[in-house]
């Protein structure tokens, strides 16, 4: 059984190299930046070892670990209300503990190489430690408002990040654009927390404390809450979930989060930022479905509906993107809406399952991805190929991440994602719809991640970085669109393209990834004993964390080998196509664009969802609109008062010197005036 | 018999005559002459206090005269700081009206406004 | 004898304001003078009716000796002497103002609930005390009061040295 003190040395590991990076080594020994990395790889191994320990302490009980909460401050006098802080450690916790500390761990090792040479190294490893730790901290808290507190503090990390290259203008940009958006999302997650403030009272009337996590689920499923409210509340913490895990329309922030560091997105993507969404439902899903057997509340559905309708359409996006990163970033978006499909069907376990899994095969596509950049000096797949023979393990580990990625049988993606259509499958109704959406998407999801991997490592090279920046120069026209270069290539410009394996510290994390890749899946979820590893451990201590919250029919326990195998059809099917298309050149890509055009371009301005934010919401309503007033408001109403107070008082003043006439006996007729006055006024009111 | 009262009534239209003069004369002199009214009428008032008014403490020990005399001449003793002081703002005031009437050849104090705004 | 006090009094309560009103009227600044002389000379009357010999004789000696010849003396030396003794603009507000605060002192006086002594049978502790004013007014200034007999002996002097820098030839 772990000691609270141990857990609490998970989340400040990372918060003491954070500390020590950031105040210790880069002012005085920024030559030796080495030791950050060094520094950071520490924190976060004792992390993963104390967070393994962790999970395998909360297996096999019913109930969350009890530590007890510690009182912060508390208001009011007698009926106090208090704000405590404490760690709330149940198989959700340990599980998102254990994903996020070995994929920052194997990605801070990974940055060591990717990093190498690079101005901010200890800024870097600075800020990854306290990325890490703010997610250590958000799915430890135990109150809301701290579980608020580590929300923030992801979103401030993630733009620190993405903005990490803060000299190009894109860059800023893209951390802003991720800041601003994810805050839209935030607001509904304040309002919600803000509703159990003010309804303390209720609470306390029932013994709970309002912001308390654990009093939260009870109340819920009391029936504490009126069903309308809850449904409410939940589309408020839904919100800030679309917000932070990029479900459609909140999702744009994330494809242009690619102005990061490549490590940085892979962490972004796989364990900590979008995961946090997913983890934020997950953590209030009794707010979501506070009676199981009652089938799908309205707020489920909402969950359902746009986890279905996300991974839907951000796959369809990413079969044409020619970015190997935004390809990938739109798989993520789609993942995730496969995780809030999930949890939208009430397959609570299915969603952690595959948000497990997908940490880990994300990650490694990611880090493959950033090694492939690091020969080819480009992530345009326009200019890439053949690179199978140059960089052998990028190869090998990235085509396992894809075959998880794309449903290939008994891969870890393969597991999790056929749960969670089976749950879907199952539910009926809006889940059949949802499967619909589902089953589609698997299918554009393998066809567009072997897309990648044929056109990245199979085939000719085509000339990489080198090429595409003469490619600029000469204004070709590729696409419909001229060529244009990246910050990212620019800063490559006038090298020469070097193709090789990358070096060990990026291949070796890669390794590590890509075993997970292919056999975190069963290992997590076996359909059948294997001697040390009880069947479905994973999904059994899930539900049972939240016991006697959830009786989730074992409907899914075995997995349906009917919908198993459609699924997995698909899958194939999927990958057959992208071979047929791609490797075989069955039918000319051009061909296809051509046929469609006006679904190609649609797709291609990914269903100009960004001009529509950017041209009609905030440049008509807010610029034109709401700012143009505010400044209209400002300058006459606000700045009219400011200077009708410097103009009353500037004549009043030039009035009143008229009566300074240095005739001293003015004054003292003044002042006899004044005595009285005063005298009569005693006598009147006295 | 005259009482305290009359004595109040009297020194108050001393006083006020004295403020009539001290606002409305244009002579310097005449101004300083009508403040050293106004601190007659005011002298007046204090000596009548003194003779008429009864402190709390006279009344309670009618017959003790260490505290009679220290509670009942006050006034008096005031009066005689209020002409120490009339003596020296007058020896000081017509100073003023000399050096003024020196530098201005003038002792009209509605000619004296440099410290207007 | 009460009949005798009362006449004197009116007598010169008469005095005071007349002579105090002259002060304002003439225009002749030297009679303007001269009656204010009369002024504090009545005002010596009053002192000894309210049974304040010392301060009546200080009256005298400070007001009608020094001040007034001071005054005088002042008078003389500013040569605009004949131009009279003119009113500025404010002659009817400060008259307003002078007859409001006199009716105020009045209404003032008037409607106050006073505490008045007893009346001085011969004999009582208060007889006693207004029997001999110069010598208990002595034992009052230098118990009480000594530390305010010293500052005034600044003041003076301080007001010498002001008027004397003040006339003194650059």
């Amino acid at each position: 059984m772990i000691s609270e003190s141990a857990a609490w040395a998970i989340f400040f590991l990372p918060i003491a190299s954070f500390l020590i990076i950031g105040l210790v080594v880069r002012p005085f020994f920024n030559r030796f930046s080495k030791i950050s990395a060094y520094l950071a790889i520490l924190a976060i191994g004792g992390s993963l070892v104390l967070s393994s320990y962790a999970l395998k302490s909360v297996l096999g009980h019913e109930e969350a670990i009890g530590w007890a909460a510690h009182e912060w401050f508390s208001l009011g006098g007698g009926e106090a209300f208090t704000f405590s802080i404490g760690i709330y450690m149940d198989s959700l916790t340990a599980i998102m503990l254990v994903v996020a500390t070995s994929v920052s761990l194997m990605v801070q090792i990974y940055s060591m190489g990717y990093m190498k040479d690079d101005a901010g190294y200890a800024r870097y490893f600075a800020i990854m430690s306290l990325f890490t730790a703010s997610m250590i901290g958000l799915v430890m808290a135990r109150n809301i408002v701290q579980l608020f507190v580590f929300w923030e503090l992801v979103g401030v990390c993630s733009y620190l990040l993405i903005g990490f290259w803060y000299q190009r203008p894109s860059a800023a940009a893209a951390a802003k654009k991720a800041f601003i958006v994810t805050r839209i999302g935030d607001f509904g997650l304040l309002l919600a927390i803000l509703y159990f403030f003010f309804n303390q009272d209720t609470f306390a009337a029932a013994g709970l404390n309002s912001l308390e996590i654990p009093d939260i689920h009870q109340a819920a499923v009391m029936g504490l809450i009126g069903t309308v409210a809850l449904a409410w509340l939940a589309g408020g913490i839904f919100a800030g979930a679309i917000g932070k895990s990029a479900q459609v329309p909140l999702h744009t922030w994330l494809p242009d989060a690619m102005e990061g560091p490549t490590p940085v997105s892979a962490l972004i993507h796989a364990a900590t930022m979008v995961a946090a969404g997913v983890f934020l439902v997950a953590r209030f899903f009794p707010v979501f479905s506070p009676d199981p057997h009652a089938g799908m509340t309205a707020a489920m559905t909402l969950v359902a509906l746009v986890g279905g309708i996300t991974a839907f359409g951000a796959a369809t996006i990413g079969l044409v993107m020619h970015d190997i990163k935004r390809v990938l970033a739109y798989s993520t978006i789609s993942q995730l809406g496969f995780m809030m499909l999930a949890l939208g069907v009430g397959a609570y376990d299915a969603a952690i399952f595959h948000l497990f899994t997908h940490a880990f095969f994300k990650a490694l596509l990611f880090l493959g991805s950033g090694s492939v950049n690091h020969a080819a000096g480009t992530f345009d797949m326009r200019y890439m190929g053949g690179l199978r023979k140059h960089m052998p393990w990028t190869y090998v580990t990235f085509l396992l991440g894809s075959l998880s990625l794309a449903g290939f049988p008994f891969f870890a993606g393969w597991w999790s994602k056929d749960e969670i259509l089976a749950h879907a499958f199952n539910q009926g109704g809006v889940g059949l719809v949802v499967y619909g959406l589902g089953i589609v998407a698997a299918f554009m999801t393998a066809f567009y991640i072997f897309r990648v991997v044929h056109l990245t490592f199979h085939g000719e090279f085509r000339g990489g970085v080198e090429k595409k920046i003469a490619d600029a120069s000469a204004g070709v026209v590729r696409d419909g669109a001229v060529v244009t270069i990246t910050a990212d290539e620019e800063s490559k410009r006038g090298e020469h393209v070097h193709l090789g394996e990358s070096p060990v510290t990026m291949v070796l994390p890669m390794a590590l990834l890509a075993v997970a890749a292919v056999v975190a899946g069963f290992i997590a979820n076996p359909p059948f004993d294997l001697g040390v590893i009880q069947a479905h451990w994973f999904s059994h201590n899930l539900v049972m964390a939240q016991e006697p919250l959830l009786h989730f029919e074992e409907k899914a326990a075995g997995i349906e080998v009917g919908l198993a195998t459609v699924a997995s059809i698909v899958a194939l099917a999927g990958i057959l196509l992208s071979y047929w298309i791609y490797q075989a050149k069955g039918i000319s890509t051009d061909r296809i664009a051509g046929a469609f055009p006006g679904l190609y371009r649609l797709l291609y301005r990914k269903y100009y969802i960004d001009e529509l934010y950017e041209g009609g919401l905030v440049n008509r309503v807010f610029y034109r609109g709401l700012a143009f007033f505010a400044a209209g408001f400002d300058s006459r109403f606000v700045d009219g008062i400011v200077n009708m107070f410097g103009w009353t008082s500037r004549n009043l003043g030039r009035a009143m010197a008229q009566a300074q006439t240095g005739q001293v006996q003015v004054y003292g007729l003044g002042l006899s005036a004044g005595i009285i006055l005063i005298v009569a006024a005693f006598i009147v009111w006295g | 018999m005259p009482g305290l009262e009359h004595y109040l009534v009297l020194s108050g239209i001393v006083f006020c005559i004295g403020l009539y003069g001290a606002l409305s004369k244009r002579n310097m002199i005449t101004v300083l002459m009508s403040v050293e009214l106004m601190f007659t009428g005011v002298t007046i008032a204090a000596v009548s206090m003194s003779r008429y008014i009864a402190p709390a403490v006279v009344l309670a020990n009618p017959n003790d005269t260490g505290i009679i005399l220290n509670s009942v001449l006050t006034g008096q003793a005031f009066a005689l700081f209020i002409i120490t002081v009339a003596a020296a703002e007058v020896a000081v005031g017509l100073a003023i009206v000399i050096a003024a009437y020196r530098i201005r050849k003038s002792v009209d104090v509605t000619e004296l406004s440099e410290m207007r705004y | 004898m009460p009949a005798f006090e009362v006449i004197v009094w009116y007598n010169v309560a008469a005095g005071v304001v007349l002579a105090s009103l002259m002060v304002i009227h003439l225009k002749d600044l030297f009679k303007a003078a001269l009656f204010l002389a009369l002024t504090f000379l009545t005002v010596v009357g009053l002192f000894i009716l309210l049974r304040a010999e010392f301060l009546a004789v200080v009256q005298l000696l400070i007001y009608v000796g020094a001040i007034s010849i001071l005054v005088i003396f002042a008078v003389m030396l500013t040569r605009d002497v004949h131009e009279g003794n003119p009113f500025n603009r404010l002659r009817m507000p400060a008259m307003t103002v002078s007859s409001l605060l006199l009716a105020t002192i009045v209404y003032a006086v008037a409607s106050a609930n006073w505490t008045k002594l007893p009346e001085l049978t011969s004999g009582s502790a208060i007889h006693k005390v207004f029997g001999d004013t110069t010598a208990n007014l002595g034992t009052v200034l230098l118990n009480d009061y000594a530390l305010a007999i010293e500052i005034s002996a600044v003041l003076l002097v301080s007001a010498i040295i002001g008027a004397i820098v003040l006339v003194k030839e650059r």
